[in-house]
């Protein structure tokens, strides 16, 4: 059974124990150990595949200069013929012979190698993704575990401290009206300022059209233009 | 991060113009558990658990013996659709419960840290606003 569903069966079950182990130690030690062997079976196989693959080159470059002297006695074949030599013809036959008995021997070993690096590939593939599954299903189960410790010891936080006993909708008002005094102090502050900075005093005379105002730029170019008049 | 720096680097930061107030919950050879108070609200503390992978942050909301019995089927149904939109946290039931919670990874930044503790803490006032209806008086 998958851990989700174990969790899921337990949580439903509702009737557990505060602190009760979900997955007893015994299964989170048992968890670790296929994750240790996983990985252990996942270097094993990485470790043959370079192996394998490092054979599978060299048998491939054995078959190349194979072909090679195949392709080369054939050519003198041809030349011994040519000299209507038939015996040395027949001589160098028979070696190319040997050559392709030898390159059929090596290409039986190449096939091999080649379905086996498909295996070890296979299993790489397989061992990272078992490692990876157990990781998460390892990593849910000690998450759980941690909630229900920290759950432990926050209740027993919670217990000792009365104020966070109270219900949630008197938690919420204490903070809406904490929220609620700070904005007050903000505005107030922000009102003693304007005040003592003379702001709101020379707003209400600058409404009235009372006091020194700002030059405006109509006025400045009326004076310019009286200027020019003269 | 460990939680103990965590709360070191917490208590000499302020960011999103609040600060921070923080003391590990004495639970000894057991679970560390970092209670983080936002911006004055010690009424919904956060509690920050570290485990191997994750690091979370939990805040209570209310008990299953607040809400209005003939109203729980619709606030759980309501809870769930809320899951997706609200921003970085998820409504969860510890126990007798409810709670809504982030998890960040533990390679977290301290910057992301912070940044989810005050949405959570945010998020936290406004969904116990939210569901003030189903909530017995």
């Amino acid at each position: 059974m998958s851990i989700l569903k174990k969790l899921f069966t337990a949580v439903r079950g509702g009737a557990r124990e505060a602190g009760e182990a979900i997955v007893d130690a015994n299964g989170i030690r048992i968890f670790e150990q296929e994750i240790a062997d996983a990985k252990n079976a996942l270097q094993k196989a990485k470790r043959s595949l370079t192996e394998v693959m490092a054979k599978e080159m060299q048998t491939s470059r054995k078959i190349k200069a194979l072909e090679d002297s195949i392709a080369e006695h054939e050519g003198y074949a041809g030349q011994a013929l040519e000299q209507g030599n038939e015996a040395l013809a027949l001589e160098i036959a028979e070696k190319i012979g040997d050559f392709e008995t030898e390159k059929a021997e090596h290409e039986e070993v190449l096939n091999g190698f080649s379905q086996h690096i498909v295996t070890l590939k296979q299993q790489v593939k397989e061992a990272e993704k078992s490692i990876k599954e157990n990781q998460r299903q390892l990593s849910m189960v000690k998450t759980t575990e941690s909630v229900q410790q920290a759950t432990m010891a926050v209740n027993s936080t919670l217990n000792t401290n009365s104020s966070s006993m109270t219900s949630a909708k008197a938690s919420l008002e204490r903070i809406r009206q904490r929220q609620q005094d700070r904005q007050d102090q903000l505005g107030a502050a922000k009102a003693l300022e304007a005040e003592t900075n003379g702001e709101d005093l020379k707003a209400k005379l600058a409404q009235a059209g009372i006091g020194g105002s700002n030059p405006k730029s109509e006025d400045i170019l009326a004076r310019i233009k009286a200027k020019q008049g003269n | 991060m460990e939680l103990n720096e965590l709360s070191i680097k917490l208590a000499s930061f302020e960011t999103e113009g609040v600060g921070f107030e923080s003391f590990m919950i004495a639970n000894p050879e057991q679970q560390d558990v970092l209670q983080v108070i936002v911006d004055g609200n010690d009424e919904l503390p956060i509690f920050v658990t570290q485990t191997q992978e994750q690091l979370l942050c939990i805040s209570y909301l209310f008990a299953d013996e607040e809400v209005k019995a003939e109203l729980k089927d619709e606030l759980n149904e309501t809870l769930l659709r809320l899951n997706v939109p609200i921003p970085l946290s998820a409504f969860a039931k510890v126990d007798n419960r409810y709670a809504i919670f982030g998890a960040l990874s533990v390679n977290s930044s301290f910057d992301d840290i912070t940044h989810e503790l005050v949405t959570l803490a945010d998020n936290a006032i406004e969904a116990l606003d939210a569901v003030t209806p189903y909530l017995n008086d």
